[in-house]
């Protein structure tokens, strides 16, 4: 009997980690190639340096530990990683940027912790957050949309110079919506409510022509991505839904009692990072609560600290730095937020009898 | 950027201090350990752990003056048990993992001379001078004092025989072996 | 997906497994021909090993009593067909780890003559309901569906709780089975019968047999074997696996839960399968035992997939070759639905009382690839009947936290469904964890038990040594008293001897003396 002792079940429904990091990637895929066609070549080149530096730091990484590294590449997280962390770069940011990020993101946010599925925090965010606070200046240097064959477009070769040197880029730095109107905000009313009206909800906010991250302008792909998710069944809709709610809401409140110095809830909504994050960030599996009704207070912490860092704190986005406290409290929520087990109460106890209460 | 560094460093002292708190507070009241180390044991006081009864050999692994691997009859799976609960690491791999165990006589060579069961710690041997001798399979904890006693080897030690009703999942590998075809003792005609 | 679900009011558990139910759920039950030897184990039930009332070289007609119950948890074994015991041993059995079962063999003589003595309840809806759980107790009627309890274990606690409404399941929502489907389509006024006598047996006041969508033509052919009866009510239900365990079948029936630490009968219904109800029409009707089932033979490597009624005892591979033989070698043979059921060793097993299926599954099917890292998708949580977080137990079980998995996680309250494994993006074996954690905390129950009897058979040894020795120590200074009392008289004796003589030899000196 050369029997091998197999377990049920005896059949799989085909999901594979690999399907999964697919997906998501396809559903980025829009708004990235917008964010290319937006910035022009700089961008492409950064993009491309960044997804290849988190997939070698991660074959590194891998080899240290002991672990064959193909089939654990194979599952695309370490792209997926690189990718989320590129398209929230400046798109014209310098190439050791995206290098130093990715470094920080894989080896920092996902390996010391065990690799895939370990990871308390989002990686792309830990990387994100490192550059933030490491090269502020850099991280909120950027340019207004130069389209892929405008006049003002870099060709390649200037291209390569921007994003292996920096060159010729103080000429044409432009200040993003957030970042404009906080600095503004410091000086006087008049300029930030201006920058505020200037702002066009649909052209610049859902179209995407605006300065900001590589691939987070583009508010009209990102919710096409982020609904193709919804319908693949990859994502639930608690944690977009409660980001969304904990931003726009009180944003909402705020501004019909302080209208001169908050943003509108369009702004909020197209102008930063917050459909990235609602839709591609909050979703990340292994840092969020493992249960529906947990990513729902998740997803409400995320866009509730977002509105405070957004409006109170020194920074004007808010996005990567909520996503990680609320990484941190994870096991709290999971602790806390279960769901309901046939047969018993919420507090764990058995269900009486039929007809066994009454005495 | 100073101001977040200072938010940063505010949550993580306050998350640190609730953490902490709530550690202290949720903290478990250390049993006395010497009590809980002898209900793990077997309870047979068989000695072979050269202390006098189980109570000893658990006095003695509370103060460390013995190893986990102390105990034959417990076998690897108390010595694991016993490690987790004393927080020692050990390697067990020089541990024959035998399993638990029980004594079987060999009845062609019984010849009933009743050592065997006046050694016994549970009295799980019955028979009587001149007659073949059994083991009660439910009372014997594989303390092996009868094989160690026995004149003839005729008392030996087999692990305890697997029926339906004990069989258990074995710990799922952590790469688990694929199927292979299974009919090799039928062929498909 | 899950919002479809919620619009459509479908339950947001479970999992929609393709249901590869046809061709075999089309095609004609077949009769297996008689094999030459039929293997009887002595637990083909939950409880107590059948003691055998047979010998060797006894002749024995079909229906025969074999082995009879033992304990209050047992059922009885009968001959599958008329022939001769050749032995009473270990049999093959259909354990996933290919353990041997005490069984007894049976030689068939081929003329497969019932026992004439048997006979049904003439007017059963008359008699004692008390009658009809004997009838079925005799019979040895378990659970068809695979829980093999003894039936009429349960209508005892079905008529002590006063429970009202009795549910038949025929959800059977295991992808490849369509064993109860071909029942119900061929025999449902048997089934009905039999639905309504265990109703009569407990006192229910209602039956609703539950029987997943996906079978129109069972739902068809058992409303019109209803039609009559107020108290049946045919109630098709969604087709979500895992639709057929009675937990969740009883929670969409009667929108009530089965408490966690509690029975069926405490939500106030009894459930049972409708194979389990034909077999009790059969047993109260006819008197028949429970001798025959029908198993749905089917998987990608069978020739020609159906259902089979087979007299229990067959081995597998004859089912197979009932059903054409094998196409290839199968990646693996399963006994049951691929969801729950279990490997087989061997094909030498027997058909037993709870055996629905034998898959021969080629390697697609079966959908086997190596495990990665948990993602914590959640994938899970969404899928789980039960509420269960199968991540969180899979992890505390891997770390060897079992007692927690088991408190704080609730793994106690997992029906082995096998949703969670079954959607998991990173193929990870967590069924197999739980029945791991089960079995592992089942097995350290039992040597706590052991222990403690250890502790009082030492004690015991202990008390009676020290009676012994006290005992021998009392005897000894029994003796020794009366040793002592003999020596002292000795002595006595002997001083006062002495003393005689000196007396004397004074005497004798002074007569000396008064002679000299
Ligand atoms: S489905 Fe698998 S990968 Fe996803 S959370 Fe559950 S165990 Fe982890
Ligand atoms: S945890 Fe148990 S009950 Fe829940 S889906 Fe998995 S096997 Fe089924």
């Amino acid at each position: 009997m050369s029997s091998v002792l197999v377990h049920a079940p005896h059949a799989h429904s085909g999901a594979g980690v690999g399907g999964v990091m697919a997906t998501v990637m396809l559903a980025l895929a829009p708004a990235t190639a917008f964010g290319f066609w937006a910035f022009g070549w700089p961008a492409i080149y950064l993009w491309t340096v960044t997804v290849l530096a988190c997939v070698l730091t991660e074959a590194v990484c891998l080899k240290w530990r002991g672990q064959h590294a193909l089939p654990r590449l194979a599952d695309g997280s370490a792209i997926l990683t690189g990718w989320l962390l590129a398209v929230s770069l400046p798109p014209w940011a310098p190439a050791w940027l995206g290098v130093v990020g990715a470094v920080a993101a894989i080896a920092l946010g996902k390996q010391v912790f065990g690799g895939l599925g370990q990871n308390p925090f989002n990686p792309a965010m830990v990387g994100r957050v490192l550059l933030l606070i490491a090269f502020p200046v850099e991280m909120t240097t950027w340019v207004a949309p130069h389209p892929l064959g405008s006049s003002g477009a870099p060709d390649l070769w200037a291209a390569a110079g921007i994003t292996l040197g920096g060159n010729g880029y103080d000429a044409v730095t432009s200040a993003s919506l957030l970042g404009g109107f906080k600095t503004e905000l410091t000086r006087g009313v008049e300029g930030a409510s201006a920058i505020a009206h200037a702002f066009a909800p649909l052209s610049n906010g859902l179209a995407g022509m605006r300065a900001g991250s590589l691939g987070e302008t583009s508010a009209g792909l990102l919710l096409l991505g982020g609904l193709f998710l919804l319908w693949r069944g990859v994502i639930g809709w608690q944690a977009p839904v409660g980001m969304l709610l904990g931003v726009l809401v009180p944003a909402a409140i705020l501004h019909t009692t302080h209208p001169d110095t908050t943003l509108p809830v369009s702004a909020h909504l197209f102008g930063g990072g917050l459909l990235l994050g609602a839709f591609f960030i909050v979703t990340d599996y292994v840092s969020s609560p493992g249960t529906p009704a947990g990513r729902l207070v998740f997803g409400l912490g995320c866009g509730l600290l977002t509105f405070v860092i957004r409006n109170f704190a020194g920074y004007p986005e808010g996005v990567a730095f909520a996503v990680m406290l609320m990484n941190a409290m994870t096991p709290l929520i999971d602790r806390a937020i279960r769901p309901r087990v046939y047969g018993r109460d919420r507090r764990g106890r058995s269900l009486p009898p039929l007809g066994g209460d009454k005495k | 950027m100073l101001l977040a560094l200072a938010a940063l460093t505010t949550l993580g002292l306050g998350l640190g201090l609730l953490l902490g708190t709530a550690a202290r507070l949720l903290k478990v009241e250390a049993e006395p350990i010497t009590a809980e180390l002898e209900a793990m044991l077997p309870g047979s006081q068989c000695g072979q752990c050269g202390f006098p009864g189980c109570a000893g050999a658990a006095a003695a692994l509370a103060d460390g003056r013995a190893p986990v691997t102390l105990c034959p009859p417990g076998g690897r799976d108390l010595a694991q048990r016993l490690a987790e609960r004393l927080g020692v690491s050990v390697d067990l791999s020089g541990m024959a993992d035998a399993g638990p165990r029980i004594a079987a006589v060999d009845e062609s060579i019984c010849i009933g001379c009743t050592r065997c069961f006046k050694v016994c710690p549970t009295d799980a041997i019955v028979g009587a001078v001149k007659q073949i001798h059994a083991v009660i399979r439910d009372a014997c904890t594989g303390c092996s004092k009868c094989v160690d006693i026995c004149p003839t080897e005729s008392l030996h030690l087999i692990p305890i025989p697997v029926t339906p009703q004990t069989w258990a999942w074995p710990k799922p590998a952590h790469t688990p072996v694929l199927a292979k075809p299974v009919l090799a003792d039928a062929g498909c005609h | 997906m899950r919002i479809f679900d919620f619009l459509s009011r479908l339950p947001s558990w479970g999992v929609h497994p393709d249901d590869h139910k046809r061709p075999a759920a089309d095609r004609a039950l077949r009769v297996v021909t008689l094999p030459e030897f039929l293997h009887l184990p002595l637990t083909q039930h939950v409880g107590g090993i059948a003691r055998p009332v047979v010998r060797i070289g006894d002749t024995v007609h079909k229906g025969q009593l074999l082995a009879r119950a033992h304990g209050n948890i047992s059922a009885p074994v009968h001959a599958p067909t008329s022939g001769r015991i050749v032995a009473i041993g270990d049999v093959h059995s259909p354990h996933p780890a290919g353990l041997t079962l005490p069984g007894i063999t049976l030689a068939a003589d081929g003329d497969d003559r019932w026992d004439e003595s048997l006979e049904g309840l003439g007017d059963p809806f008359n008699a004692d309901p008390q009658q009809i759980s004997e009838k079925v107790s005799a019979a040895g009627v378990v659970g068809m569906g695979g829980a093999t309890f003894p039936a009429a274990v349960k209508l005892a606690l079905g008529r002590r709780m006063k429970v009202q409404t009795l549910i038949i399941n025929g959800g059977e929502c295991e992808p490849y089975l369509s064993c109860d489907d071909r029942l119900m389509r061929e025999r449902a006024a048997d089934v009905v019968d039999g639905a309504r006598l265990i109703a009569y047996a407990i006192g229910a006041r209602e039956v609703r047999v539950g029987i997943e969508n996906n079978k129109p033509e069972a739902i068809a052919a058992m409303r019109a074997a209803a039609e009559g009866f107020a108290e049946v009510h045919i109630v098709p239900v969604p087709a979500r696996y895992p639709m057929g365990s009675d937990k969740q079948l009883i929670s969409v029936l009667v929108k009530r839960e089965v408490p966690a630490e509690g029975r069926a009968a405490d939500a106030g219904v009894l459930v049972h399968n409708v194979g389990t109800a034909w077999a009790v029409h059969e047993a109260v009707r006819h008197g028949r035992p429970l001798v025959r089932r029908i198993v749905t033979v089917a998987g990608g490597a069978v020739r020609d997939p159906g259902n089979v009624e087979t007299p229990l005892g067959v081995s597998v591979s004859h089912l197979i070759e009932a059903c054409g033989g094998l196409l290839q070698a199968p990646a693996r043979l399963v006994l049951g639905g691929p969801m729950m059921g279990t490997v087989l060793p061997s094909q030498q097993a027997p058909v037993v009382k709870g055996t629905s299926g034998v898959l021969a599954l080629t390697a697609a099917e079966a959908g086997d690839q190596a495990p990665a890292p948990c993602i914590r998708c959640a994938s899970c949580v969404d899928a789980c009947p039960m509420g269960l977080v199968p991540h969180e137990m899979a992890a505390h079980i891997r770390a060897g936290a079992l007692d927690q998995a088991a408190d704080q996680w609730s793994l106690t309250d997992c029906i082995g469904c096998g949703c969670c494994a079954y959607v998991c993006p990173s193929r990870i074996p967590l069924t197999h964890h739980f029945d791991y954690a089960k079995g592992e905390l089942a097995g350290r129950e039992r040597m706590r038990l052991r222990q403690d009897a250890t502790k009082r058979l030492t004690a015991e040894r202990a008390s009676r040594q020290e009676r012994e020795a006290a005992e021998k120590a009392a005897a000894a200074a029994a003796r020794k008293a009366a040793k002592a009392a003999e020596k002292a008289a000795a002595e006595k004796a002997k001083a006062e001897k002495a003393k005689a003589e000196q007396a004397a030899a004074e005497a004798a000196g002074s007569n000396e003396g008064a002679t000299a």
